[in-house]
């Protein structure tokens, strides 16, 4: 995982204090109007302010009572305010550093794209399909792609990678990204971006949270959390009468008291901090997702598509075993293939040596002694090894060192040529060693299966997501690798249209699939899945198809945005249960306080011995607002997610979040109520 | 309590759940247009009927146009009910003599059973002819909970199509619902219920000479056959005014066992047929476990309420070792009052055989929180189904999104549109059942010394939140001392009734247009676990918090401070 943006902690003082004075400026009811919960505490404040100056002009004894009901409401409404802006205050600070990127670059457009005559001008004004030069230490202007030229360049501003990476024309590698810098060389490249869509423009909107829309999940919560607010506002409406009928005159300020504390406002107050918060995560993973929508869907993914190239195995061959003929030790091999292999660059050579070292604790002579000379690899040979002394050492490819030592494959030992088919059913590269004419055995090449995946795979089965390995090898060779990894499925000998295929068909099946890609011929399938990650090194395409871009371009990070998904549906979900359990307690707190005098005997419901009518209605307005800010650290960090299946987790956090929120507030009210007794505030 | 209560209880549960097993096996076949053991009998009326009315019966129905269909069906059958009684003195059978009824109470007396509520504000042996009880009321008792049956098939019917455009075609619903599953099964416990001896006669009333000399008149009529169905369809309008307390309306323990099996029956049925339809039994099953389980505590308490009687009373000299027998029958004990009582609340019957205003402030918390839910333990034919279900998309919405998904329930994913509609029917029952009792409460005429009301204080309240847990539940058993027969609560309650049975359920069809129009979700370890004791536990907790938050301040004044104040000596 990537921690290059995480400079900014969750609490830095700067954001916090920005935070406070955002909190404030929400106050506009026009801002609030968006979230009803919140908007409705903020009218009822209003009208118990009003309440509180007309109680002190008649000098009425309700007027401290009233007054600190007044407060705490708007407190209630600040913090809801105040966890959003700190959610959003991280984001600001990002937004500003992106900004200062994209400010002041001159562009160079080419009055004609086939030579190199240019004009300056501002990068602002650069519209798409204009063709601009970009040289040595010139910050790109714009998103576009390469249409001329190599260039070697630095996309630090953007991924926070420091090494640079090449851009060229055609193929895969011709993307470049606006506010990146060109290190050396030229290249021209053709817009493709208007001002204001650039990829920066859209990473600064997104982690500023400006353009933040709900997402379906959150409007049908909004709607849950509206619903209940309507549905309390008649229930303490309908209060008065029915409290009319029992002889009990109900003032407003209880009445609104009672209303505000049972309408969700914990929830309703956190909702959007949620949100935002989960999208931080997603960008400080380094993945800039499109839509808040796509965040979501990575939660309820049921398969992943992965490549098996660079996601499930390391992309290179390595030596995974020696094989020596009858009459050959294991160890003699290993001795004579090191040899061979110690002037050998190639991944395949280095690997043999760190093989051999670790497996029989060969010596560690790294170089060619004295005398010995190394004879490389060619496409002619296709063999490479060493001489030295009499000694003549080869590896290579099976036939040609059959060849070397004049044998055919039918009269070469049994085990070898068993071997030679093993290796080769199941994906691997058997390499033969020779010396001196005679046949030494084979080194096992092979594609070699990251060594945590099959975990991984395990913690995404028990979360209920199936595997599918994607590769261009035949099916017998992608079912031993798909073992071996633990993948749930592959498709072999995969073409673009296969995996197109593949996700329309699991998608009729009713499932959500994701997928990564960088090349323009994953573009389809990438617009096809529901959840469609881009390498940032892919093509512009490929970029445009996917609703979401890995800067790290690191094709495993797909389980970490299933993960950062799901975390974000938990906590909202976790904190809705909180905050609805959290109404018992307050109704236990407030009924019995509101007909006290009308009925004594009701005070049989005070079961937390409440000091007085007063400090009970108090307390829980006051536990009512502390509880926000309270919760804001786990709104922001999220509720981990434990990869146990959806039973055990639903049971564990029912109990945490379900019964956890009935126990805690009959605790805080009590405690809060001997405070505010103690300070003789009611 | 006893353990012979007990075994009583225990055995018509058994009865119950033995009968409904195979029963929602077929009506899952009878409403899917399967054949059956009755086609060869029944399949050419059916038919007939579609050729008479002009039906194609393989023309299926949009949400929307099954919902028209719906309301225009009950809108006509309103209107002709209304004017059955307004005309009643012009219409046959009417051996009595009876006035037409007057227009308030005909209004009443309509919506009552058009919208499965039997909501009695009239004595139907002395007001309405045979002709009305009928071919009016009767025609209903069949009819509504057919309806009803429609709609919940309907909703089912969503969750097991894909991107489906259609939720079936309602006359065939409603036609298939009323031939093969009512009807026969009306019959067969009316002849059981005249072997037990309820009388079934056209005779009007005879008259008897008592032991003092002086006349009685003693009402009869078609009684048995009225009773049947009153029960089966969940109904719960007696032939006879005291209901099935009186006894040519249940004899004796065995008739009284009968009718307590024959209410709980069709919906228990209805709930396994949910779990056939959508192909894991264990879905229907764990729907049923919570309504058992809310079914069971309700019995507990309202069993152990009245067997501990009533202290003032006790203080009085009265003998508390046969608990609070106010308003019970003797014939019918403690335990199956407690079950009847809780199974007719439970379910929107609204029957009883005893009178509700009489049990003690606990015991009669439990049938007014049986009808705040909705009447959903197990819920009325059809309406049971439909209320469970859209309590089950609320639990799986809220708790859902703990697992780390988006919501899913049977397969399909629950968005803004199917919140709206689940809040839109929850909303509807706080403001029908809330607003009209507070609006009660503060009318003079209502609760002032001439007023409606049989008792003062907490009593008096409860009896007004009773009423509108009633009718908006679309139960019909009432707290007697209220008296409901004047024109506020002739019309309120009406209303109440209309809102409480088509304010919910057009959200609900919409709810089952906007299901079937999804695509269906396949489900994984990853999925929400809508089975099994987690879920139930969840659906319990759902169920006590979210309607306990909005009826706790009504209920504290209401029977839970009657309570108090009767522990501590006071009474009004």
């Amino acid at each position: 995982m990537s921690t290059k943006m995480q400079a900014l902690s969750l609490f830095d003082g700067a954001i916090l204090g920005r935070a406070a004075g955002d909190a404030v400026r929400k106050l506009d009811p026009r801002k609030l109007a968006r979230n009803p919960v919140i908007f409705v505490t903020e009218i009822v404040s209003l009208v118990v302010t009003i309440l509180f100056v007309r109680d002190v002009v008649t000098r009425s004894d309700v007027a401290f009572f009233t007054g600190q009901i007044a407060a705490w409401l708007w407190f209630t409404v600040l913090f809801a305010n105040f966890a959003e802006a700190v959610a959003e205050g991280r984001g600001k600070a990002q937004a500003d550093t992106l900004r200062r990127m994209r400010s002041d670059t001159i562009a160079k457009r080419l009055v004609d794209p086939h030579t190199r005559q240019y004009q300056s001008l501002n990068a602002l004004d650069l519209k798409i399909g204009d063709v601009v030069l970009v040289e040595a230490g010139d910050l790109i202007p714009s998103d576009g792609e390469v249409i001329e030229g190599i260039a070697s360049i630095n996309e630090s501003a953007i991924t926070g990678e420091s090494a640079p990476v090449i851009r060229e024309s055609g193929g895969d590698r011709s993307a470049v990204t606006g506010g990146t810098t060109v290190l050396s060389d030229w290249v021209k490249v053709k817009i493709t971006a208007a001002p204001g869509s650039t990829f920066l423009d859209r990473m600064i909107a997104l982690v500023e949270g400006a353009e933040r829309q709900k997402t379906p999940n959150e409007i049908a919560l909004s709607i849950l959390l509206s619903g209940l607010t309507l549905i309390f506002l008649i229930v303490c409406v309908t209060l008065w009468c029915l409290a009319g009928y029992s002889g009990t005159t109900l003032t407003v300020t209880v009445l609104i008291a009672l209303l505000v504390c049972l309408i969700p406002t914990t929830i309703g107050g956190l909702l959007s901090a949620i949100g935002i918060a989960g999208m931080d995560r997603l960008i400080r993973f380094n993945v800039v997702a499109t839509s808040g929508r796509a965040v979501e869907a990575a939660g309820d993914v049921d398969t992943l598509l992965l490549d098996k190239t660079g996601t499930i195995t390391f992309g290179n061959r390595m030596a995974s075993e020696f094989i020596p003929v009858p009459g050959v030790t294991e160890r003699q091999l290993a001795e004579t293939t090191l040899l061979a292999s110690l002037a050998d660059e190639t991944p395949e050579g280095r690997s043999i040596i760190v093989y051999a070292r670790s497996k029989y604790g060969l010596s560690e002579q790294n170089h060619l002694a004295e005398g010995m000379s190394f004879v490389s690899f060619s496409a002619h040979t296709r063999m490479s090894g060493v001489d030295f002394g009499a000694r003549t050492i080869r590896k290579g490819a099976v036939d040609a060192i059959l060849r070397f030592v004049g044998t055919a494959m039918n009269s070469a030992p049994a085990p070898f040529r068993q071997a030679v088919d093993r290796i080769a059913r199941t994906g691997g590269t058997p390499l033969a060693v020779a010396e001196d004419g005679k046949l030494l055995g084979l080194v096992h090449l092979k594609d070699t299966v990251k060594p945590d995946i099959r975990d991984r795979f395990a913690a995404l089965r028990a979360m209920g997501i199936k595997t599918v390995m994607v590769t261009g090898d035949n099916p017998v060779t992608a079912a031993a690798i798909a073992s071996e990894a633990g993948v749930d499925d592959f498709i072999a000998e995969a073409t673009p249209e296969d995996k197109l295929a593949y996700i329309r068909k699991e998608q009729q099946g009713g499932r959500l699939i994701a997928m990564c890609g960088d090349g323009t011929n994953d573009a389809p399938a990438l617009a096809q899945a529901d959840v469609g990650v881009a390498m940032q090194t892919g093509t512009q395409a490929a970029r445009e198809a996917g609703n979401m871009v890995d800067l790290d371009s690191n094709p495993t990070k797909l389980i970490e945005i299933v993960e950062i998904g799901k975390q974000l549906l938990m906590t909202r979900g976790s904190l809705t249960t909180f905050s609805i359990a959290n109404d018992v307690a307050k109704y236990f707190a407030i009924i019995p306080a509101l007909f006290i005098v009308t009925y004594p005997e009701l005070g049989a419901l005070n079961v937390m011995k409440l000091a007085s009518p007063q400090s009970a209605i108090l307390s829980a307005v006051i536990f009512n607002a502390l509880i926000i800010i309270a919760l804001i650290p786990l709104a922001l960090k999220g509720v981990a997610y434990r990869p146990i299946g959806a039973a055990a987790l639903l049971r564990r956090n029912i109990l945490i979040y379900g019964v956890g929120g009935i126990v805690v507030p009959f605790i805080g009210i009590k405690a809060l109520d001997i405070i505010v007794s103690a300070l003789h505030l009611a | 309590m006893s353990i012979a209560g007990w075994l009583q209880i225990i055995l018509v549960l058994a009865l119950v759940v033995v009968v409904a097993v195979p029963l929602g096996g077929y009506i899952v076949r009878v409403l899917a247009g399967e054949h059956n053991f009755l086609s060869p009998v029944l399949a050419p009326v059916e038919r007939g009927f579609y050729r008479a009315a002009g039906v194609d019966e393989r023309k299926e129905h949009g949400w929307l146009s099954y919902t028209m269909a719906m309301l225009i069906f009950s809108l006509f059958h309103l209107l002709v009910l209304y004017a059955m009684q307004r005309l009643q003195n012009y219409l046959p059978l009417d051996p009595q003599g009876f006035d037409p009824v007057a227009p308030d109470l005909a209004f009443n007396t309509s919506m009552s059973f058009v919208t499965n509520t039997n909501w009695q504000n009239y004595a139907g042996e002395t007001t309405l002819t045979h002709f009305v009880q009928m071919l009016g009321l009767a025609v209903h008792n069949f009819l509504s909970p057919a309806v009803g049956l429609a709609m919940a098939v309907a909703l089912a019917r969503a969750f097991i199509r894909s991107e489906a455009r259609t939720i079936g075609n309602f006359w065939v619903d409603v036609t298939r619902s009323t031939l093969y599953v009512m009807l026969p099964l009306a019959i067969v416990v009316a002849l059981a219920l005249v072997v037990l001896g309820v009388p079934q006669t056209l005779l009007g009333s005879v008259e008897a000479t008592t032991l003092e000399g002086a006349k009685q008149v003693i009402s009869l009529g078609p009684i048995a056959s009225q009773e049947a169905i009153k029960e089966l369809g969940t109904n719960g309008g007696g032939f006879l005014n005291v209901n099935s307390a009186h006894p040519f309306e249940n004899p004796n323990a065995w008739s009284n066992m009968l009718e307590i099996w024959a209410l709980l029956v069709i919906p228990v049925a209805t709930i396994f047929a949910l779990g056939r339809m959508v192909g894991d039994a264990r879905q229907g099953r764990s729907l049923l476990w919570t309504m058992a389980v809310v079914l069971l505590a309700g019995i507990v308490t309202l069993y152990a309420a009245e067997s501990y009687g009533n202290p003032l009373l006790t203080a009085l000299g009265v003998d508390p070792s046969l608990g609070n027998f106010e308003g019970k029958e003797v014939r019918f004990g403690q335990a199956m009052t407690a079950l009847f009582a809780t199974a007719t609340t439970g379910t929107s019957t609204g029957a009883v055989n005893a009178m509700h205003d009489s049990l003690t402030p606990i015991g009669g918390l439990v049938p007014m929180f049986n009808m705040l839910l909705g009447c959903i333990t197990p819920g009325g034919v059809g309406s049971g189904l439909y209320g469970i279900i859209v309590v089950a998309l609320l639990s799986v919405f809220v708790a859902g999104l703990m697992v780390g998904r988006t919501p899913e329930y049977l397969g399909k994913k629950i968005e803004a549109r199917e919140m709206k509609f689940v809040m839109f029917a929850l909303l509807i029952y706080a403001v029908n059942v809330l607003g009209f009792s507070a609006a009660s409460a503060v009318a003079p005429f209502v609760v002032g010394d001439s007023g409606y009301l049989g008792n003062k204080g907490p009593h008096g309240l409860s009896e007004i939140i009773y009423a509108f847990a009633s009718t908006n539940g679309n139960n019909g058993s009432a707290f007697a001392g209220l008296n409901g027969n004047n024109l506020w609560f002739n019309t309120t309650l009406a209303f109440a009734m209309f809102i409480g049975r088509f304010g919910y359920v057009v959200p609900v069809l919409a709810l089952a247009g906007s299901l079937a129009a999804k695509k269906k979700v396949a489900p994984s370890v990853g999925t929400f676990p809508t089975t099994g004791p987690l879920f139930v536990g969840l659906l319990l907790g759902v169920i006590v918090i979210l309607y306990l938050l909005q009826y706790f301040p009504a209920l504290a004044l209401g029977p839970v401070v009657e309570h108090f104040l009767m522990l501590n000596g006071k009474s009004f």
